[in-house]
């Protein structure tokens, strides 16, 4: 994995005077953790594809304080709010794009009231417009004769209703879209969410994501799809506690497209 | 004339609804003891929200037989209403039937309406009644309901087949009666009511007539009881969103439900944190004001929408049989939030009747005497419970206030959390990562 990518930056935009459609906001996980690494890859290479002019806020990018404020740390929520949008507003963005439906939401929903309004999408919602108006395009062959499962992320769905785009993605995949029991508006959680991504659950008989990996299983599916980066290691840990990790991938959409581009 | 039953039927009918009215007062005073939240705005989609959810019942046919059950209660209840106003009419000018006159055969519709809307309710009832005790299904039996709760929910079934069983015995010895030329209405011949014309006959014929006249005065009293009874068990029982579910829905959140009110406390106190020409020694306006309380420890410290929620929730267990904590057996339930913020907020409720109108400190509070710390912890925010509600409660909301009060009052959050906190303060991501690293994923 070495091809070039191209990721300008805000601060080299900005030296150059020139201003992108679109901010790219990569979040914690896409920047720092592994697997997340690959879907922030999987997606600026078909933004490159697709010639989009974007820009990342590079280092100068911190967490948008969603966990914090989930974990009932308002403080330092709205520290990191009030920063963030301090740099947004400098640099005069008005469209961001995100592959994390916690920042999506956060962006979107909780920053307005501080002073940062911005246009927000969900990597999915873009990848829909640039699908639409044929920007993008992918191979309908190598998802052919599979089954696809989509498990929605309780932040992008429920949270904000947005349950269409990225089964409109995957139906453009070829590939049989089976739904789990619980989907769309009663989706179970993967167990990441409100922070708990970042503790020991709480003691139980058994850990959320297996039991969300469970209903995933028994629509038998080749592929888990899913659109947030902790959804997909929760559900990826699910699999491999399953024994299943040789024959079910857990792929985010950007990924699922990205690897039906011949990239 | 003998004026006797009509004056005491006044003076029922004036206890009862009195006594309801002096309640209703009490819970309202209590929903006023939450902090204040703007809920007035966008009426036009408030009164949408209360004609689908809490009218139309929309929210609970995702789940279709408990709806379609509930629903025939739902409509009963509704159109018995006529019947009752009747009885009222009847019974304050001794009159009998007086809407049979004026109506005549829209009266004979209405009436049989009643009655087959009747038997559907009763067979909801009692397959009800099944669902709890013989079938035992899991959300109606989890921990929190055990005792009281389930005591109550068999209660109101009860009544409620007592209720339909008055009824019938009005209306069929009544039948019986009418056929005799001994009804108190005037004429002989048959009512046409769809269900008494036949099971009055089958159940009271033969009977002499002073038993039919007894029963008749059984059915129609035992109605008037059983409804000013029912009326005035509803604050004391969990079935108050037959009225609540309006208020509920119409004050609901309107906004996406994943964003989460930002506290305007903290937002003051951060922007002069970030001022760099703030003056730190500065005297505070208001020198007198107490320090605004972040989160919430105790009732008073929620808004009056969420106790408004607790008085509401009729404790169906929709929202913890869908809790992803709760399904993989951990200690949270949102049902038990709910009933939790009730039961406190009933228990200030009667400190404050009892030390005339004033909150004298018990040492109690909804945090820790109710709801520990392990419950609010385990919730992933994932708004399954929300979605759930078929009367658009937040339970969520209130374990997000209370996560506040535990963060920010008592840094109480978990140690990995505190860990968590730390990363985002030193280095902007909730991992111990290099800021100058963030970029680093476009290279690998």
């Amino acid at each position: 994995m070495s091809e070039n990518l191209v990721v300008p930056t805000m601060a080299e935009m900005m030296a150059q005077g020139q201003t992108p459609e679109i901010l790219f906001w990569v979040g914690s996980a896409g920047s720092y953790d592994d697997r997340a690494k690959k879907i922030t890859r999987a997606f600026v290479k078909i933004l490159n594809k697709a010639n989009v002019n974007f820009a990342v806020l590079g280092t100068e990018e911190s967490c948008t304080g969603d966990v914090a404020k989930r974990a009932g740390n308002e403080f330092l929520f709205q520290m990191q709010a009030l920063m963030n949008i301090e740099l947004l507003n400098a640099y005069e963005i008005k469209k961001i794009v995100t592959c994390d439906p916690h920042s999506f939401n956060c962006l979107k929903n909780e920053y307005p009231s501080l002073g940062g309004n911005f246009e927000v999408l969900h990597h999915t919602q873009f990848l829909k417009q640039l699908l639409n108006e044929g920007k993008i395009s992918f191979n309908d062959s190598v998802y052919k004769g599979k089954r696809i499962t989509f498990h929605d992320p309780c932040y992008l769905g429920r949270a904000n209703n947005e349950y269409q785009a990225p089964r409109d993605i995957l139906n453009k995949t070829n590939a049989d879209i089976v739904e789990m029991k619980r989907s769309k508006n009663t989706a179970l959680c993967c167990g990441a969410g409100g922070a708990q991504m970042f503790k020991e659950p709480e003691k139980g008989n058994m850990d959320i994501n297996v039991l969300r990996t469970q209903d995933a299983l028994e629509t038998q599916p080749n592929i888990i799809a899913t659109g947030c980066p902790y959804c997909n290691t929760m559900m990826s840990d699910g699999v491999k506690f399953s024994e299943k990790e040789s024959s079910i991938q857990v792929l985010d959409i950007a990924e699922i497209i990205a690897n039906a581009q011949d990239l | 004339m003998n004026f006797l039953p009509n004056i005491i039927f006044a003076i029922v009918l004036i206890i009862g609804v009195g006594f309801f009215a002096k309640n209703v007062k009490k819970i309202i005073r209590n929903i006023k003891l939450g902090q204040d939240v703007n809920r007035t705005d966008n009426s036009s989609a408030r009164w949408k929200n209360m004609a689908l959810v809490a009218l139309g019942q929309k929210k609970m046919f995702t789940r279709p037989i408990p709806a379609i059950l509930h629903f025939m209660l739902y409509a009963a209840f509704i159109i018995t209403q006529i019947e009752l106003l009747e009885i009222v009419v009847d019974g304050l000018f001794g009159t009998h039937r007086f809407f049979k006159t004026g109506l005549g055969g829209f009266y004979t519709f209405i009436i049989s309406f009643i009655e087959i809307l009747s038997v559907l309710a009763l067979v909801a009832t009692v397959t009800f009644l099944a669902r709890r005790n013989l079938l035992k299904l899991p959300r109606l039996n989890k921990a929190e309901l055990l005792g009281w709760p389930k005591k109550d929910a068999n209660l109101i079934l009860i009544m409620e087949i007592i209720l339909v069983t008055c009824i019938f015995t009005m209306n069929g010895t009544d039948e019986v009666l009418y056929s005799l030329g001994k009804s108190h209405y005037e004429g002989m011949g048959s009512f046409n009511f769809a269900v008494s014309q036949h099971l009055g006959p089958a159940l009271f014929g033969g009977m002499s007539e002073g038993t039919l006249h007894l029963l008749e005065r059984v059915g129609w009293w035992g109605h008037l009881m059983m409804v000013m009874a029912f009326l005035n068990y509803l604050y004391y029982s969990k079935h108050l969103h037959i009225i609540l579910a309006f208020p509920n829905t119409y004050f609901a959140d309107l906004n996406p439900k994943g964003q989460f009110n930002n506290l305007e406390s903290v937002t003051n106190e951060v922007k002069l944190m970030m001022d760099p020409n703030a003056d730190p020694f500065a005297a505070p306006a208001n020198p007198d004001a107490a320090p605004a309380k972040f989160g919430a420890s105790d009732v008073q410290d929620l808004n009056w929408v969420q106790l408004l929620n607790a008085y509401t929730c009729t404790e169906c267990g929709r929202c913890s049989s869908s809790c992803p904590a709760n399904l993989t057996g951990k200690k949270l339930s949102p049902r038990k939030i709910m009933m939790d913020t009730r039961d406190r907020l009933e228990e200030v409720g009667k400190n404050i009747d009892a030390n005339n109108g004033v909150f004298v400190p018990d040492n109690k509070s909804l945090l820790n005497d109710y709801i520990t710390p392990e419950e609010l912890w385990a919730c992933t925010t994932c708004n399954a419970c929300v979605e759930e509600c078929p009367v658009n409660i937040s339970p969520l909301s209130i374990i997000m206030d209370m996560r506040r009060y535990l963060v920010m009052e008592q840094s109480a959050a978990p140690m990995e959390l505190n860990n968590m906190m730390t990363n985002i303060e030193n280095n902007g991501a909730p991992w111990p990562y290099n800021q100058q690293d963030r970029l680093n994923w476009k290279n690998e």
